[in-house]
């Protein structure tokens, strides 16, 4: 009996494992390795002993409180946007719907800085909306906050689109029908039905949004500028130490990473729930 | 159909890596053995001239070929340093050069090829009636500067103490050509740029002089770099650059020649 046991269990685990194949196990070793080794260049450059001074300059905590703050509002514009177009997308019939899904992901093969360009062309002084909006209101939304928040949802949106959509289609509609079958709305399904079912997908569009914000760099300086306090994010504050200052630009970088990572893993236990 | 995607993919990869290889290799051995290759690293302020001058160059030198990398000064300083493959450094800013020169990275010592100053660059018939720099302080008006880390933003600095001007600028831009070009989009009312790049752009701009401009003056260093690969060739588009002929297109974009 007990011999048998331990040879069924020695036989077990070769069958539950079969060999990986050294085809897929080289390119995706290769692949780790090139998406690490990076980071353990920065931590093998980053200047240790000088670290405790340096995080105290008064520009990088303004920068990162920044950076912080406008990823975190992108995020909510593009959840208060970006769920609807997904559902939009996922849920209703419409013609031209396959060119609006297109048009939703064009930020995320646009190069940031045309993005930039282009939200200059439209919402810029002398832009399609922006001359109406200064002779109207006033309001001119580059070299502010608000044009932080602008280029970063522009362009962090379609993530949250996709995210959303594809939690849509992978919910079971019949949830939907029922609540329509007992008289809900549309509307009251969608709030009481739909939007917590696929709450996971909008909280992993929002994190992969909010990351994507945080790291936005060409729609910002090209769109809001670069101006401490104001408009210098992280990102742009990187770039520019670099010009000068190699060890300040590696620290920065480090502060951004660690952030990033942290309220990454944070959230990916909480709410993403990873297998 | 999926396999047969992921193997177009995969030898799309594997085709893209070579050629990329290949560029490496093909600009590895810059200029070895009469390739009469250059690579200049040059302020973004001498995107036209130098442009200008590499043709010439070519024209007088059969086989010879110059490629440019402009960008702000102080980031190529940094990415020589970092071992970009650089044949000839001119900066900005004595300043900036010595980023390069103090890190062991020149040839020989640098020389000036010329002087440049700041203008103030408003859109295309002043719409706001700039006259000088104190105008810039006026509410709602919009000005972008170079940051300090370049030295054109040094400069903007040095003339606005030197006017005892306060102002806080709408942005603060990388090189010279990001300030130059918030002007030409309207997005701002004035930059602080230099008179050749005032000029460049002359169909867009219009350029004030202002007196405080003279505390300011940069003087442009050129050198040609030690990892030169064909450090001949390299010295002689530097003497090109300085060359009366090289003198009169600096002169005619609007630069100063240098100090005797």
């Amino acid at each position: 009996m007990r011999t048998r046991d331990t040879a069924a269990r020695a036989a077990r685990p070769a069958r539950r494992r079969p060999r990986v194949p050294l085809a897929l196990l080289l390119p995706a070793g290769l692949g780790l390795l090139f998406l690490v080794l990076p980071l353990v260049g920065l931590l093998a450059r980053a200047p240790w002993t000088t670290l405790p001074q340096r995080l105290a300059q008064p520009g990088v905590l303004t920068a990162l409180w920044l950076s912080l703050q406008t990823a975190t509002l992108a995020t909510l514009l593009c959840v208060l946007l970006g769920v609807p177009l997904a559902w939009l997308l996922a849920r209703v019939e419409f013609p031209g719907r396959r060119l609006v899904r297109a048009l939703v992901t064009v930020p995320l093969v646009l190069p940031p800085v045309v993005g930039g360009v282009a939200l200059l062309l439209v919402f810029g002084r002398r832009g399609l909306l922006g001359s109406w909006l200064d002779a109207t209101f006033g309001v001119t939304l580059p070299f502010t906050t608000a044009g932080v928040v602008l280029a970063e949802a522009f362009v962090a949106m379609p993530f949250l689109v996709i995210a959303v959509e594809g939690a849509l289609r992978g919910a079971d509609p019949r949830y939907e029908e029922a609540a329509a079958t007992l008289g809900a709305g549309r509307w009251t399904t969608f709030t009481h039905v739909t939007l917590p079912l696929v709450a996971p997908g909008v909280a992993a569009g929002a994190v992969l949004c909010w990351a994507r914000a945080l790291g936005e760099f060409g729609a910002t300086i090209t769109f809001a500028g670069n101006y401490p306090g104001r408009t210098q994010t992280m990102p742009l504050a990187v770039y520019l130490a670099l010009e000068t200052d190699l060890p300040a630009a590696i620290v920065l970088s480090l502060i951004l990473l660690t952030v990033s990572v942290a309220i990454l893993a944070g959230l990916r236990d909480r709410w993403v729930g990873a297998p | 159909m999926t396999v047969r995607w992921i193997r177009a993919a995969l030898a799309g990869v594997a085709a893209l890596t070579l050629g990329l290889a290949g560029c490496g290799g093909d600009d590895a051995p810059a200029g070895t053995a009469g390739g009469g290759r250059v690579t200049v690293f040059a302020a973004a302020s001498l995107t036209e001239t130098f442009t200008r001058l590499g043709r010439d160059f070519e024209a007088a030198h059969p086989g010879t070929r110059v490629t440019f990398n402009f960008a702000g000064s102080s980031a190529l300083a940094t990415q020589i340093s970092q071992g970009a493959p650089a044949d000839v450094f001119a900066a900005a800013s004595p300043a900036t050069m010595k980023t390069v020169t103090g890190a062991g990275e020149a040839a020989a010592s640098p020389v000036t090829l010329a002087r440049n100053q700041l203008v103030i660059a408003v859109p295309r018939g002043n719409p706001r009636q700039i006259a000088g720099l104190p105008d810039l302080t006026r509410p709602g008006a919009k000005v972008a500067l170079c940051a300090e880390q370049v030295p054109c933003g040094a400069a903007a600095r040095t003339a606005l103490d030197a006017a005892g001007v306060r102002l806080t600028p709408a942005t603060l831009e990388q090189d010279v050509k990001g300030a130059l070009a918030k002007v030409k989009l309207g997005e701002v009312d004035a930059a602080l740029v230099y008179r050749t790049d005032a000029r460049a752009a002359a169909s867009d701009v219009d350029a004030i002089e202002f007196a405080e401009s003279d505390r300011a003056i940069n003087d442009y260093p050129i050198v040609v770099l030690k990892r030169a690969g064909d450090p001949a060739t390299a010295r002689a588009f530097v003497d090109h650059v300085r060359s009366d002929a090289g003198r009169a297109v600096l002169t005619a974009a609007g630069f100063q020649p240098p100090q005797a």
